[in-house]
């Protein structure tokens, strides 16, 4: 703690990372080959690094529970501090491209972790692609819910396949999550939010919700306020698009 | 390993990629052929509908899958014609349900098979009666050949070839980079023949040879059985391939002369054989290099496989020398310094405006 007192990069009275330190450019390119390390395949994931309260060594593998819910883009980590005490016993975590703002998301979640003891112990982040690297984390039909809160827009239509919602990345997504595990989307950005409901639509194996049952998801509500995007569009008075689809089984 | 041109000619039609094409493969029943391009996308064209209308002919092939922005290197069909199988720079092994409608796309991922940690090269499958699905073997960057089970993606056995191809260079001491270039099954046995390029600090030293594995279906593991080698030649085996019926080996090589002939040819190509058909490891017959003039076709078939062109010796020399570092380029993913990517960011050309 005498150590965190001194580091400026803290709010001295919540001990909570400050955002001001962490700023980075809100668009990073998923196309160039990044260096970071990456986990040779799903059973290398060290989730006692991640998840100490739940494995407390990492010899000791508790092979019952698994990672289920994932943010792709959690961006400053709102919706996984949310989701965090939500669900307390289901392990999460967030997957962000750029550097800085993981390292936050990192800080902000341990921070939170010594201010609340026997909380925030089933949330994590790690830096990675998650357009190149999401098998190399997660096994098949591991995920229950999967997170794409306002992500890049990439308006131009060369940069469409840098979208992280594409028909071929859908693929991946449906091969990660369980049967009737759920896919969120939502967007500011009308056209995008076009393109990911005409993507998910036309996927043999994502349906979408019904409107009973997008009323009943307590997530739902949650996509538009938990998260910094979401709150700074609901600030600014902007509208917001959101598609949520379930896996199912293609029929074919 | 890569094809010069992105454009794929069969019964006598063309059908055009965009971006260069890097792997190709045929369905079993010969109805669809798949080729992969340089973005990581998988197309698929269908030969019947290509039969029944010529006119249509010119439309696009449709898009069947895609690895995210990465090179793919090999595409294979699994023996039952079930799966289609791809593999990428990215160290992965994608099996991917080969869909009754390909040309809507193959959407149902059956397992990625995750281990290897460099480039994955090349892929093949190992099939007996008794496993008629079949084995899929991979060779890869970090000198290693793989064993996988394709249904759970699960690794069955690793071979270091990288370390036994040390040892057989002697000269070739320290630290050695080995890359394993192409994998081929010798038919009708559980033999897996592997070229291996080795190289020690940017200077590729070849094993005069090639490495043959044996495969143990029942106990699922992957040994090294014994090395052919290749004696007298500047041998950079770079590509190999199993002939159905008489178990002949063929393998290309890189640039060298015919003996006795006037004319230089653009690749060299040899033929083993010896196999024998029946035994599992097959050590009673030792394989052996066929001379040129006992290949079936004689020196005719390898004029006309080889090609040849009129050039001087010392041009010669340079385009050998040529390949060499150029299936070094190749092989190797190349690691920039921080300083050098932050050059390299300055000056990108994306940012240029198009003439």
């Amino acid at each position: 703690m005498l150590e965190k007192e001194t580091n400026p990069n803290f709010n001295k009275s919540t001990g909570l990372p400050r955002k001001r330190f962490y700023r980075a450019r809100a668009h990073s390119n998923p196309l160039s080959d990044a260096h970071f390390p990456v986990p040779v395949s799903p059973s290398h994931v060290e989730y006692s690094l991640h998840y100490p309260h739940f494995f407390p060594s990492s010899d000791q593998m508790n092979d019952s529970k698994k990672i289920q819910f994932a943010d792709i883009g959690c961006g400053f980590g709102g919706l996984l501090i949310s989701l965090s005490t939500l669900f307390p016993e289901t392990l999460m975590i967030g997957m962000e491209l750029r550097d800085k703002v993981s390292e936050y998301v990192k800080e902000r979640i341990s921070a939170l972790r010594v201010s609340n003891p026997g909380q925030y112990q089933n949330i994590s982040v790690v830096r990675t692609n998650s357009m190149k690297y999401i098998p190399n984390y997660l096994e098949k039909g591991q995920l229950t819910k999967m997170f794409f809160l306002f992500p890049d827009p990439h308006f131009k239509e060369k940069n469409h396949r840098r979208r992280v919602i594409s028909p071929h990345l859908l693929d991946e997504y449906a091969y990660v999550l369980g049967i009737g595990g759920i896919i969120y989307t939502i967007t500011d950005v009308e056209e995008l939010g076009d393109w990911m409901k005409s993507c998910l639509e036309s996927h043999p194996m994502f349906e979408p919700l019904t409107e009973e049952e997008l009323e009943a998801d307590p997530v739902v509500k949650l996509l538009s306020c938990a998260t910094e995007e979401g709150q700074k569009v609901a600030r600014n008075g902007g509208q917001t698009f959101q598609a949520v689809f379930r896996r199912i089984v293609p029929t074919s | 390993m890569f094809f010069n041109g992105g454009l794929l000619k069969y019964c006598g039609s063309n059908r055009c990629s965009e971006k260069r094409v890097t792997a190709v493969a045929i369905s079993n029943d010969g109805q669809y052929v798949c080729f992969a391009d340089k973005f990581g996308v998988v197309w698929v064209v269908d030969l019947r509908e290509l039969d029944e209308s010529q006119a249509s002919a010119n439309k696009k092939a449709a898009p069947l899958l895609a690895h995210y922005c990465s090179i793919i290197t090999s595409l294979e069909f699994s023996p039952d014609g079930q799966f289609v199988v791809s593999a990428d720079r990215d160290f992965k092994i994608r099996v991917t349900v080969f869909p009754k409608k390909p040309l809507d796309g193959a959407h149902e991922i059956q397992s990625f098979c995750l281990g290897h940690t460099e480039f994955v090269s090349c892929l093949t499958f190992i099939c007996t009666l008794e496993y008629p699905q079949g084995f899929l073997v991979s060779g890869s960057g970090d000198s290693t050949v793989r064993l996988w089970d394709i249904t759970s993606g699960s690794l069955l056995d690793t071979c270091e070839v990288g370390v036994k191809a040390g040892h057989l260079v002697s000269e070739g001491s320290g630290e050695g980079h080995s890359t394993v270039t192409d994998l081929s099954t010798i038919q009708d046995s559980q033999l897996v023949a592997v070229a291996i390029q080795r190289q020690v600090s940017s200077v590729i030293c070849a094993l005069q040879g090639i490495l043959i594995l044996s495969c143990n279906i029942s106990a699922q593991t992957l040994y090294f059985a014994k090395v052919v080698s290749i004696k007298g030649e500047n041998f950079i085996p770079t590509s190999l391939g199993s002939s159905s019926s008489v178990g002949l080996l063929w393998m290309v090589t890189g640039v060298s002369n015919v003996p006795g002939f006037d004319y230089s040819s653009l690749s060299r190509v040899k033929v083993i054989s010896g196999f024998n058909k029946n035994s599992a490891d097959s050590v009673e017959n030792e394989p052996t290099v066929l001379e040129d003039n006992d290949i079936p076709g004689g020196m005719e078939l390898l004029k006309k496989l080889q090609g040849s062109v009129c050039v001087e010796e010392k041009v010669f020399l340079a385009a050998a020398e040529a390949v060499k570092t150029s299936m070094c380029n190749l092989l190797i993913k190349k690691q920039y310094s921080s300083e050098k990517r932050e050059f390299r960011k300055r000056t990108r050309n994306d940012r240029k405006i198009k003439q």
